[in-house]
């Protein structure tokens, strides 16, 4: 992009993103502050009467603070799990770029797999009762794992890619190990990829529905998600409370983003990988 | 010393035979694959093949039956199966290549020195902050005919639109759009990941012999970014073609059938209770889909190795 | 410059694992200490129910009038999503031996998908049976026993209409399908919606069709078994007629003009301000009224979908969700269970019932009463009741409901497909669970 440009190109951006991105979250911002029947409408105007805090207050209140509760367990599930998953995606995806080896080719083949089979719910219930962590946090946690290995391998095994080789032979040169080499030379190197890793799938666990409401069942173990389904029924929807709901449970992500958000550009500033 | 000085020279500047014949520990030790893999056969390829075992079957959950191929029998003669099949090619390509094309473009305009940087990166990946069933609602709300919001604002300008989700031939664009407006951000956080692991040595390189903004982006950039690209062609591709949960919220495959997907197909069965019959259809999905993937996967790679 | 970035890499990594690891245990015990946490004499049992909220409030003041009844039994509330999904967990919990100790599910069709006589306790032997209508008997009953307890009153699925519109426009009640068009006719020329469509929210498509069973069991009483051995078919009359009546309707520019769009919340609306004048609709609609427009409430009344013979229109009714006991439920916690039931429908249950649940149509046993203040609607279907002029809906007489009669209504009533095909492709629709169920006669 040419300097002098800059201005232009921003402003116009700027107002395409107002008009593409921001309206819709005006409109869920609208609803979440209207009373019930003004909010059965669902037309985009503005509140006849502001009652957001009200709204905001009778979601937290809701079934004895349901919402609370499921916070604590989402951002458990999520921290427990991109942990996890994170480290083990890395280390599969680095040998995988790295390594010439037979098993690749199937490793490969497994990894597509994972990403283009749904997951069978029942069959894995069978397993986790069979390891006695069904309807435990850990259980979830493994299964969460599980499910985004294969997104994190395909990612991370991209990215090593853009690593040259010539920094593993200098550290190996040095009489690095494995894993000495893996953690203090690979992963330094693979920010970038690697928050957008935890960025992407921290999102995708926090937003799960089926996950947890097939394999943590029991109100012990609700999640953010599950507890829309309060708003919404067969014959009456409370919009204003939903959309109030949709607006407090999308603030944890944005807050995780916006932290995120400014290790990438500080990645960028420093000067991203030295080659 | 000598040795490694030998292997040094070896390798400089290539990109990597495997050390040839060296009867060293490898540097890249197989068993990184064990946690991993562990998980992945226990939790996933375990229960995921004992499930194809009820393809076989009449399954209610709680009896089986063995009718052998039946339910593939049944699962190709779904109505539907053929239009079904077409709507899914039309919104998985459709999907991944806007988000390619997009993708890379917003990713080279966030890397830039664009004023308003910061909340342009934010804004762009909003949508992914907020759930499926909240951006169903919400566009199913906006896009209402008369009285939805982007009608609205259209009938200001004179024109009439649409009913983007009643309209038989339009509902699976209108859903395909969504798709896209809430997914992009992913494709450009890939593409900014890609872009900034660029080293900036080239771009000066390039500098110095005086190469246009132009040419620089398509010798430079584009082959660069490669491997972001490969990773969001691949991930919005498998996810596109079996997708169905924005679809689910947005019109349920209606107006009608028409804006069906074979996966939207596949989990009616399921919720319908014909678990066996879905597990059909999800091995028929899975192989479509690897018989799709699986070249375009090794074509892309090969294609990264050789650059 | 290594050395320095890989420190700060790890220590962030290593906080971030050990931060993980004391949450993830913590919050396993919170889990664990969930269940029975009280001393000892007591009994806590848990209790499964859909999670919208106004029936979580329902459910929290029965199992509270409950426990202050039997100081010595605890009942947790555990929620789940209803909806497909739920009849799916439902299955799911039932079949890995995971089920709490009392649930409230549909009956009908869904109940028989439970495999009820391997998964529940039989209730054929509890006092209260004696007490309930035959109808609801059938619904929760296999060829072996009776598995369920009412929870809640009936409702009809009929036309909910707006009866300021009717007097102003001197219009009656239509007993024959002629009748209710020419009143359409009226109800148009005056400038008003006269039958509101709601396809944005498609199950509402389906009335015309569930809704004139009644018509059709009254033309053909043995309708429902020859269905479910594929002896009769919905291409077929007297079934066909209900895809015919919503084409017809379609065809004569009946439905509002936003009819594809418009969700449940817009029909709800327009009935209730008089926009538009008659709905097809289940009358648990109630509840959506009296939230949300408890002025207007008793200006809307109900009639059954008129046959085309005055002779034969008859009501159909939905028989309300029972609670069951899974066979996992044992020792104390059965009879703590079996308690809890019997208590929901006998004198104390039945008044927290209609004061917490406005009922939507008559209750199914003689236990509970209709309050005097119920709202007109449900006070216009007791003569029905009263009369036998009402038939349980078809799902309730057989096993067999096809998943697509929701894509497939909002197609005939959109005027994309024709009444003849879509009968015909529900017929197939419903060949295809008949199979997956292994019923005789359809392979």
């Amino acid at each position: 992009m040419t300097w002098k440009l800059r201005w232009p190109v921003g402003i116009v951006a700027i107002a395409a993103s107002a008009v593409v991105f921001l309206v819709p979250f005006a409109f869920i911002l609208l609803t979440a502050s209207k009373t019930g029947p003004d909010a059965s409408d669902l037309s985009f105007s503005l509140p006849k009467q502001w009652v957001l805090i009200e709204n905001i207050k009778e979601v937290l209140h809701t079934q004895d603070y349901v919402v609370l509760r499921a916070f604590i367990n989402s951002i458990t599930l999520t921290v427990g799990s991109v942990t996890v998953m994170v480290v083990l995606a890395a280390m599969v995806g680095y040998v995988l770029q790295r390594r010439r080896s037979r098993i690749n080719t199937v490793v490969h083949f497994l990894v597509l797999a994972g990403l283009i089979v749904p997951p069978a719910v029942v069959p894995t219930i069978w397993v986790l009762q069979g390891l006695g962590i069904f309807k435990t946090m850990i259980g979830m946690i493994l299964i969460e794992v599980t499910f985004g290995l294969s997104f994190c391998v395909l990612l991370f095994r991209a990215f090593v890619g853009t690593i040259p080789r010539e920094l593993d032979e200098a550290a190996i040169v040095d009489g690095a190990g494995p894993l000495r080499l893996f953690f203090s030379v690979i992963v330094p190197l693979l920010r970038p990829v690697m928050i957008t890793v935890i960025v992407v799938q921290a999102v995708a666990v926090f937003n799960d529905f089926t996950g947890p409401l097939y394999f943590l069942p029991g109100d012990a173990g609700v999640t953010v998600q599950l507890t829309l389904y309060n708003f919404q029924s067969q014959t009456l929807n409370q919009w204003n409370l939903l959309f109030a709901d949709i607006l407090l449970i999308t603030i944890p992500p944005l807050v995780m983003y916006i932290f995120f958000n400014r290790q990438i550009v500080a990645g960028m500033t420093s000067g991203a990988v030295k080659g | 010393m000598a040795t490694t000085v030998a292997r040094g020279v070896e390798t400089t500047g290539v990109v990597a035979s495997a050390p040839r014949a060296r009867r060293r520990k490898s540097p890249y030790p197989l068993w990184f694959y064990l946690p991993a893999g562990v998980l992945f056969v226990v939790l996933f390829a375990i229960p995921t093949f004992a499930s194809f075992y009820f393809s076989l079957t009449r399954w209610t959950l709680f009896k089986t039956e063995f009718i052998g191929l039946d339910n593939f029998v049944q699962f190709f003669s779904e109505p539907m199966l053929v239009s079904a099949f077409g709507h899914a090619f039309i919104y998985g390509f459709l999907t991944s290549a806007a988000k390619v094309v997009l993708g890379l473009l917003l990713g080279l305009l966030l890397t830039s020195s664009i004023v308003g940087r910061g909340y342009l990166r934010a804004v762009i990946f909003f949508p992914v902050l907020v759930s499926t069933i909240g951006v169903g609602v919400t566009f199913k709300i906006m896009m209402k005919p008369d009285t939805g919001l982007i009608n609205t604002t259209l009938s200001w300008f004179g024109v009439s639109g649409p009913g983007w989700l009643t309209d038989p031939s339009l509902a699976l664009y209108s859903v395909a759009a969504v798709d896209i407006w809430k997914g992009v951000g992913i494709a450009t956080l890939i593409y900014i990941a890609g872009l900034v692991a660029i080293p900036q040595e080239y771009f000066e390189a390039a500098r110095v012999d005086g190469a246009s903004g132009w040419r620089n982006f398509w010798n430079i950039t584009v082959p660069l970014v490669q491997p972001a690209t490969n990773t969001v062609i691949l991930l919005s591709l498998i996810g596109g073609l079996r997708s169905f949960d924005l679809i689910w919220a947005m019109t349920n495959g209606g107006p009608g059938f028409t804006s069906d997907v074979i996966a939207s197909v596949i989990y009616k069965q399921y919720q319908a209770g014909f678990y066996g019959l879905s597990t059909a259809g999800n091995v028929v999905l899975f192989v479509v889909v690897t018989a799709i993937v699986v070249p375009i996967s090794y074509l892309l790679t090969r294609r990264e190795v050789n650059r | 410059m290594f050395p320095s970035r890989a420190r700060r890499a790890l220590r962030a990594g290593a906080v971030l694992a050990v931060a993980a690891l004391t949450a993830s245990a913590c919050s396993v015990g919170s889990i664990g200490s969930g269940s029975d946490s009280s001393g000892s004499g007591t009994t806590t049992i848990t209790y499964l129910t859909g999670n919208d909220q106004t029936n979580v409030a329902f459910q929290t003041a029965l199992i509270d009038g409950f426990m202050k009844a039997n100081p010595d039994i605890k009942i947790n509330l555990e929620t789940q999503p209803g909806g497909t999904e739920g009849d799916n967990l439902t299955k799911t919990k039932l079949s890995t031996g995971e089920m709490d100790d009392v649930f409230n599910y549909n009956d009908g069709s869904l109940f028989q998908a439970l495999n009820p006589d391997n998964t529940l306790t039989p209730l054929g032997d509890q006092p209260w049976v004696s007490q309930l209508t035959d109808q609801f008997k059938a619904t929760v009953s296999t060829s072996k026993g009776l598995y369920g307890a009412p929870l809640g009153s009936s409702q009809a699925g009929a036309v909910l209409y707006n009866k300021k519109v009717y007097s102003q426009l001197g219009l009656s009640v239509p007993k024959d399908w002629a009748t209710l068009m020419s009143n359409s006719e009226k109800i148009k020329a005056a400038g008003k919606t006269a039958i509101i469509q709601t396809y944005g929210t498609d199950w509402t498509a389906q009335l015309f069709v569930l809704g004139d069973y009644g018509n059709v069991a009254a033309q053909q009483p043995d309708f429902a078994t020859l269905y479910t051995e594929n002896k009769v078919h919905y291409s077929d009359q007297p079934a066909l007629q209900g895809f015919l009546n919503q084409q017809n309707a379609h065809q004569a520019g009946l439905f509002n003009k936003n009819y594809a769009s418009a969700t449940y919340d817009d029909g709800i609306k327009m009935l209730a301000t008089g926009m538009g004048a008659q709905y097809p609709m289940l009358t648990g609609a109630v509840s959506a009224l009296q939230a949300n427009y408890p002025d207007d409430v008793n200006d809307i009344g109900v009639f059954p979908l008129p046959a085309q013979k005055a002779s034969d229109t008859k009501l159909t009714v939905w028989q309300p969700n029972a609670l069951y006991i899974p066979k996992t439920t044992t020792g104390a916690k059965l009879d703590a269970a079996k308690k809890f039931v019997a208590w929901v429908n006998g004198t104390e249950g039945c008044a927290v019932q209609s004061e917490k649940s406005p009922p939507s149509g008559p209750y199914v046993i003689s236990s509970c009463k209709l309050p005097s203040d119920a709202p007109t609607l449900v006070k216009d279907l007791q003569p029905y009741f009263d009369s036998k002029d009402f038939v349980s809906a078809l799902e309730f007489s057989s096993p067999i409901k096809g998943p697509s009669l929701p894509n497939i209504t909002v197609q005939v009533g959109s005027g994309i497909s024709t009444a003849a095909q879509g009968a015909k492709l529900y017929d197939e629709d419903v060949k295809k669970q008949a199979q997956q169920l292994g019923l005789p006669g359809w392979s």
